[in-house]
């Protein structure tokens, strides 16, 4: 052990590089989450009204009609907020409200454990469609008429409150019973994750109609 | 059954593995139900639909991972410090507050299913996120115990020897548990929420499980063949320097689409393609050592060390099946450009059943082997027919299911993605195309068989001490 070999044999060596490998793998990875934390920050309200562009938009964001457009700078479709749209009849939920509303939403989809059948924004599970983009998907369309309803909301607020009983396919939503009012969080939390920049994905989700501005 | 071990923490380590096995049986009984879902939809529909199997499925899969790997540590503890482990009592006091946690937290799980949406029940019932589902709950109890783990591992370590491997355990196992904290909390912003939720899983499975497992296996080749302790050393330490400089930032490829910026796509795609690379190291070590250490003894006459074959087939199929599962199934759809295509399909879950089964469940598996063989106290533990049988089996069975899950993965990739759009008839499509459903039936049966040979491996680990082969 005295004798003196090559520096690729010394143990002290390589455990001195492990450490500072993963010293320094550890540190960018923490300035990284503290810029992610900044650019995937809820915006505000003001925001909202004036335009500016987060990657997640406030709560109030069900306040507004959410599309998408193709970005040739980006090369994939990025989400736009439109011009004011009903939700539950209003277009002038308080951000308070809204965030109430959201958090009720978010709770839900916690509580029900959506996510060991669903994915959201990709992630969970396989057994059933992803819930990404759920909000702009031409299958409420269908819905509506099924269910009797004037708008979307509606129709997707009673399918999540008696999924069995109006199944889409033979592999059924069980009924998770989720309550009227939870129903409705469901709804703003879905039409909220609707509007977050996914860089893209779903790839091809230009291909659902009614998603793109104009179409 | 006459116990051989003179160590309080190697029993400790056993009454650990006991469970785990306990727990990986359940796992391979809700996957099956599970399993059986996709290919009858009405089975057990609401009465134990798929998200309580499914759940149950995963967490007992992470649970009994986390026992094996509790009761590796306690078991090797005396072995590389070389004094019993100081405060075992506690220990043994938190291994039976955490099974009766678990119990109490799974029957919850299977009985209670979901509750309405308030904070009472994701502190009560489950948290109803991936792999942590976990009420609260049972997250601070669960961290009570590791850190009664965590003081018997350092102050052993500090009153004992504390070689090469004990001092990355060390490291490794404060990180591991600290990490744990980084799931324990609630945000009504999904992006937030899934950001911090892959601090706990992609940081445990892709970094410091992985080098849990490189120490483990680097402890079982000093243990079995008699391999050179600073040799072994010197590959963990490059191994750590590897695992954690690729596996860290790699955490980035799971950062492409849940609202993060696009400078998660460059990092991801980099270091998590990087992450293959300690995989093949550490299956070109395993393989180095063997037959150095064979080469050695046979040069000079002697026969070479071989004391535990059933643990070394599980080491070696490890070492194997992380660079495979975990390696080429993981590259094969970490390029954003791909991952665009494939993220959030069966791709995921053929990949996650190899990775898993390969990376961790082969080498806690050998980890039992080990236990085995100190409970009975023989010096050389030989290989069964069932021994093979319980190793081939799930070998097959799993192998069966993730090639099945593959195919799947890319019919509804084609269908569902590339050509409809990813709404939700285009789901239906896929899964009602015909590649989809043979493979999901595949699946099923490939399922059967990892059971079947889950049930030779009970049978082998019960009674591999009374076989012909091991009482010559």
């Amino acid at each position: 052990m005295s004798k003196k070999v090559s520096v690729w044999t010394d143990n002290r060596f390589w455990q001195r590089s492990a450490a500072w490998v993963t010293g320094f793998a550890a540190m960018l990875l923490i300035w990284l989450t503290f810029d992610s934390m900044g650019q995937i920050a809820m915006g505000t309200d003001n925001d909202l009204q004036n335009g500016v562009t987060k990657r997640v938009p406030s709560p109030s964001v069900i306040n507004y009609k959410i599309t998408y457009e193709m970005s040739d700078k980006r090369g994939h479709e990025v989400p736009v907020i439109g011009e004011k749209e009903t939700f539950f009849g209003r277009d002038d939920y308080s951000e308070e409200e809204a965030r109430a509303l959201l958090n009720l939403g978010k709770l839900a989809v916690q509580a029900k454990n959506c996510m060991n059948c669903h994915t959201l924004l990709g992630n969970g599970a396989y057994y059933a469609p992803d819930l990404t983009k759920a909000w702009l998907d031409p299958m409420w369309d269908g819905y509506m008429a099924r269910l009797g309803k004037d708008t979307k909301e509606e129709a997707m607020a009673e399918f999540l409150q008696f999924p069995s009983e109006n199944p889409s396919h033979g592999r059924m939503m069980p009924n998770l019973g989720i309550t009227a009012e939870e129903a409705k969080g469901i709804v703003a939390f879905l039409k909220h994750m609707s509007s977050i920049d996914t860089n893209g994905f779903p790839r091809n989700f230009s291909k659902m109609q009614g998603a793109i501005h104009g179409k | 059954m006459a116990n051989n071990l003179t160590y309080e923490s190697k029993k400790l380590g056993v009454m650990y593995f006991s469970v785990a096995a306990a727990l990986l049986g359940a796992q391979l009984l809700f996957g099956l139900v599970a399993g059986i879902q996709f290919v009858f939809p009405g089975f057990l529909f609401e009465v134990l639909d798929f998200n309580v199997a499914r759940m149950v499925h995963i967490n007992a899969l992470v649970v009994w991972l986390l026992y094996a790997m509790i009761g590796s540590v306690y078991y090797l503890l005396p072995d590389e410090t070389g004094i019993e482990t100081v405060g075992v009592g506690l220990g043994k006091l938190g291994f039976y507050v955490l099974t009766l946690a678990v119990t109490v937290v799974v029957l919850v799980y299977i009985l209670v299913q979901v509750g309405p949406a308030n904070h009472a029940t994701l502190w009560l019932i489950n948290e109803g996120r991936e792999y942590i589902e976990a009420p609260r709950w049972a997250d601070i109890g669960i961290v009570v115990v590791v850190l009664i783990f965590l003081a018997n591992v350092y102050l052993t370590a500090i009153k004992g020897e504390r070689t090469g491997i004990i001092t990355v355990l060390m490291a490794d196992l404060l990180a591991l548990a600290g990490l744990y904290l980084a799931g324990m909390f609630y945000t009504e912003n999904i992006s937030i929420d899934q950001y911090w939720w892959w601090w706990v899983i992609h940081l445990w499975v892709e970094a410091t499980w992985e080098v849990f497992v490189a120490s483990i296996i680097g402890w079982a080749l000093i243990k079995t063949i008699g391999a050179n302790r600073q040799i072994v050393e010197m590959w963990l330490w490059i191994e750590v320097a590897m695992l954690f400089g690729s596996g860290i930032l790699g955490i980035g490829h799971h950062y492409f689409w849940i609202g993060t910026p696009e400078y998660w796509w460059e990092i991801g795609a980099l270091f998590s393609a990087l992450e293959p690379v300690p995989l093949v190291a550490m299956f070109v070590h395993v393989m180095y050592d063997w037959g150095k250490e064979a080469g050695i003894k046979k040069g000079a006459g002697e026969k070479p060390m071989m004391n535990n074959t059933p643990a070394f087939m599980w080491f070696v199929g490890s070492a194997f099946g992380n660079f495979l599962g975990a390696g080429v199934w993981g590259f094969f759809h970490t390029l954003p450009q791909m991952n665009i295509y494939t993220h959030g399909t069966q791709f995921t879950a053929a990949h996650g059943h190899l990775a898993f089964f390969g990376a961790f469940a082969m080498a806690m598996i050998a980890m039992f082997y080990m236990g085995v063989q100190g409970t009975t106290g023989k010096k050389e533990l030989k290989m069964t027919f069932a021994s093979k049988m319980g190793f081939a089996l799930l070998c097959i069975g799993v192998v069966g299911m993730t090639v099945s899950l593959t195919i799947a993965g890319y019919g509804q990739v084609m269908v569902e993605r590339a050509q409809m759009g990813a709404t939700w008839e285009a789901y239906f499509i896929s899964q009602n195309s015909h590649w989809f459903l043979q493979a999901m039936g595949w699946r099923l049966v490939m399922g059967v068989v990892t059971l079947v040979g889950f049930l030779y491996l009970v049978y082998d680990l019960l009674t591999i001490r009374n076989s012909k082969v091991n009482n010559q």
